[in-house]
Formats: structure tokens, sequence, C-alpha cells
């Protein structure tokens, strides 16, 4: 159970970042944060105590195995998050390109 | 941006090939060991970055290697679907796993697994190599 | 679990670490750190693939994200609405957290799951797909749809990152005088 709520304090970390700070940069760190408390929280749901990883290898064909569905599930988020993330770097830097600054603002004043 | 010093080079022109060929290993036997199409594509990449990384972008052609780029993920992507539609042309299901299942632990069982592998692989190498190619040619703060 | 407890705790320490630095390199470091963590975290959970797609993943994401930092942050000017927003941000988030405590009771107790639907594809993944590894066969066979799916996204986020950054021509260089007139003065006071 204190696991479950060392995730949410790492998740609301991120939160507090993307909500108060006023760096791009920063904000782009914050939901950094958010996706890896998800997938820590996935992680942790599928942990069966006395498992062992899900591969069955050559005289452990009865053991007791970790659940594979949540990790299935993380496997396929951690890509798309890679990918969510330079999409959103991409933006920042043309941003930069365009108004000189990396403030939230200064750009929300610049742009009229 | 820049190339590095003549050490790195040095080095770098020995291992890559080694990289490459470990990421195909784990690309490869995704269906007996951890590992799969999407830790095994960004590996081999991850070649192909370090390459770029150490001999620096102004000397390699950087437009060629996008369109290059783009071309063996539309090609990964193509495997993909086609190895799914097979099954309907079959008369059955979308995603049938219609190959013979072998004997397990060997490298050619498993139906269809390898191969969506493989198809994976090559995709997630090449978009994540023309991520870093946009970024690698990209010159910041052109303001000044 | 002593260990578990020592790296969320080391995962939460680098967190504030990332978010408070002033200097923009330290704090993508920092976030380098963290997802280290997480990697080892997801070995000590026993799940070997998850652990090395999020180390390359990682290694990835602080390239891309080096390249687009700076040396220089901007200075913190405290205004009034900064101590509203902060106050109201922390009220939220102290009304999630105890949300939070009173859902995570439901939840079945930490190392014993209820694995409904994942006990069918332990006992008749070998036979039904042929492949050892169990979380390959879930991935592509039991629910391959979210793959084809992840696929799409993959390439779809590809095109807009190349799309973004393309080379424009010369209609930006006509703005340069308004902005240097801003940013000029700027350098001006710092200095």
């Amino acid at each position: 159970m204190i696991y479950y709520l060392l995730c949410m304090l790492l998740f609301v970390i991120g939160l507090y970042g993307v909500l108060v700070k006023r760096n791009l940069i920063k904000i782009i760190i914050g939901l950094v944060l958010m996706e890896y408390a998800t997938f820590l929280f996935l992680a942790l749901v599928g942990y069966k105590k006395g498992g062992t990883a899900p591969i069955i290898t050559k005289g452990f064909e009865k053991a007791v195995f970790v659940d594979p569905l949540p990790q299935a599930l993380v496997l396929t988020a951690i890509v798309i998050g890679l990918a969510t993330t330079a999409l959103v770097v991409s933006i920042a830097v043309r941003i930069y390109q365009r108004y000189g600054t990396f403030d939230v603002k200064e750009i929300r004043r610049l742009k009229e | 941006m820049r190339g590095m010093t003549l050490i790195v080079k040095t080095i770098t022109r020995l291992i890559v090939g080694l990289i490459f060929l470990y990421g195909i290993y784990i690309v490869f036997h995704g269906h007996l060991t951890p590992g799969g199409g999407f830790a095994g594509g960004i590996i081999i990449a991850g070649a192909f970055i370090l390459l770029v990384l150490a001999e620096g972008s102004e000397e390699l052609s950087t437009e060629v290697k996008k369109w290059r780029a783009s071309l063996f993920e539309s090609l990964g992507i193509f495997i993909f679907w086609l190895l799914a539609i097979l099954g309907l042309f079959t008369g059955s299901v979308f995603f049938l796993n219609l190959l013979p299942k072998g004997k397990e632990y060997h490298l050619f069982s498993a139906g269809i697994i390898p191969l969506c592998n493989i198809g994976i692989g090559l995709e997630v190498a090449a978009a994540i190599f023309a991520i870093f190619i946009t970024f690698a040619v990209l010159k910041l703060g052109g303001k000044e | 679990m002593i260990d578990l407890y020592i790296l969320l705790i080391f995962m939460i320490i680098g967190a504030i670490v990332a978010i408070e630095v002033k200097d923009l390199l330290s704090s993508v470091v920092a976030v380098g750190a963290v997802g280290l963590g997480l990697s080892i975290v997801f070995l000590i959970l026993k799940a070997p693939d998850v652990a090395i797609t999020q180390l390359v993943v990682e290694i990835l994401c602080l390239i891309i994200l080096i390249r687009a930092t700076l040396k220089k942050d901007l200075p913190f000017s405290t205004s009034g609405r900064w101590v509203l927003n902060t106050v109201i941000t922390i009220g939220f988030i102290a009304v999630f957290l105890i949300a939070a405590m009173k859902c995570l009771r439901e939840l079945p107790e930490f190392g014993y799951p209820t694995m409904k639907v994942a006990s069918t594809y332990l006992k008749e993944g070998l036979s039904e797909t042929g492949a050892t590894n169990l979380v390959s066969s879930v991935i592509l066979n039991y629910r391959a749809y979210d793959t084809l799916g992840e696929v799409t996204v993959l390439f779809t986020a590809v095109m807009g990152v190349i799309v973004v950054l393309r080379k424009i021509g010369r209609r930006t260089r006509e703005k340069l005088p308004d902005e240097t007139k801003v940013t000029g003065s700027r350098k001006i006071e710092e200095k």
C-alpha cells in the first residue's frame, strides 16, 4: 500500500511541474515524470509475491509466474511516450525560434 | 553539429557493427528471450545514431538519409499490415496465426510472431533514426 | 522489499531535483536518473522485457531533450499572480492525494493480484502460440490490435516531427526587427 502512495507522490510532483512552472522545458519534464509514474503504477499492480519472470525456460515449466498483461501494456506505452515527447519538444523548439524565449508568460504577451 | 575527437571516431568504427548485430539478435529472438521488436529496433537505431554523432552531421548528406529512413519505415509497417491481412485471405479472422508452430525453444517456431517482430523492428528503427536526423540538422537560436 | 523502498525514494528525490533546479541541463540529467531508477525497479518487479525497453528509450529521450535545451534559464519573478497559482495548485494536489488514498484501498493487496484473464494466458500460451516468451505472445497474438495501434501512433508522431521542423525559407527573417527590440533591452538589464 505504501508503494502505491509513493507512486502517487511521483505523479503529483510531475503535476506540480506542469501547473506551476513557467519554463516550457520544465513543463515537458513534468509531463515525462507523470508518464513514469503511470508506468510504475501499472507494473506494481501486476506483481505476484514469489513469482518469476513470465518466460518459460527448460526445467521450469510449472513455476509461478508474474502477471504478463500489465507488462504488455507498459511495453506499448513506453514507445508511445517517447514519440509524444519528441513531438512536444519539436513544438517547443519551434516556439523558441519564433519568439526567442521559453517563458510562457512572455510568449503570451508577445503574441498580441 | 561537429564531430568528436579521434579516439571516439576510432572506437566507433570498431563498435558500430557489434551494436547492429546485437540489435538484430534481440529482434530475431523476440519469442524466446526478453526483448522483442521494440527494444531491438531502438538498439539498431542506436548504432546509426552513434555513427552520426561521432562523425559530425556536416559531412554526411542528411537529405538522402531522411528519405531512406522514411522508405524503411513505410516498408516495416507494410510488412506488419501484410501479415495481418493474410489471415483475411484464408477466410478467417484478422490476425490469424497461420504459419506452423514448430517445436518450442527453436528459432523457427511460433507461427507469425518472428515475422511480426521483424516488421516492427524495422519500423521502429527507421522512425527513431528519422527523429534524430531531424533534430540533428536543426540550427537552434537562429534569431541572433 | 527494502530495495524497492530505497529505489522509490531515490526516484522521488530525483524528481524533486529535476523540477526545482534552475539550470536546464541539470534538470534533464536528473530526469535521466529517474528513468534509470525506473528501469532497475522494473527488474526487481520481475519484468525483463520492460526493463530493456525502458533503458534504451530513456537514453533516446535524454538525447532529444539535451538537443533542445539551452545554457541559460530565465529569471523567476514572483508577481502576485504566482502566489495564488501555487496555493491553488497545492490545495488541488492535497484533495487529489486524499481521494487517491481512499481509492487505493479498493485495490487487491500488493503481491496478490487477481489474475482472471492472465491465468488463461499463462496456461494456454505455450500450446496455442508456440512462443516461450509469454509477454511476446500476449503482445503479438492475444492483443495484436494494440500493437497495430501503437505502430500507427509512432508513425504519425514521426511524421508530425518531420513536418513541424521543416526548414522555412525567408518568411521569418522579416519579423526579426520586432523581437530584437524586446530581447535587446532584456539583455542590457541582465548585464
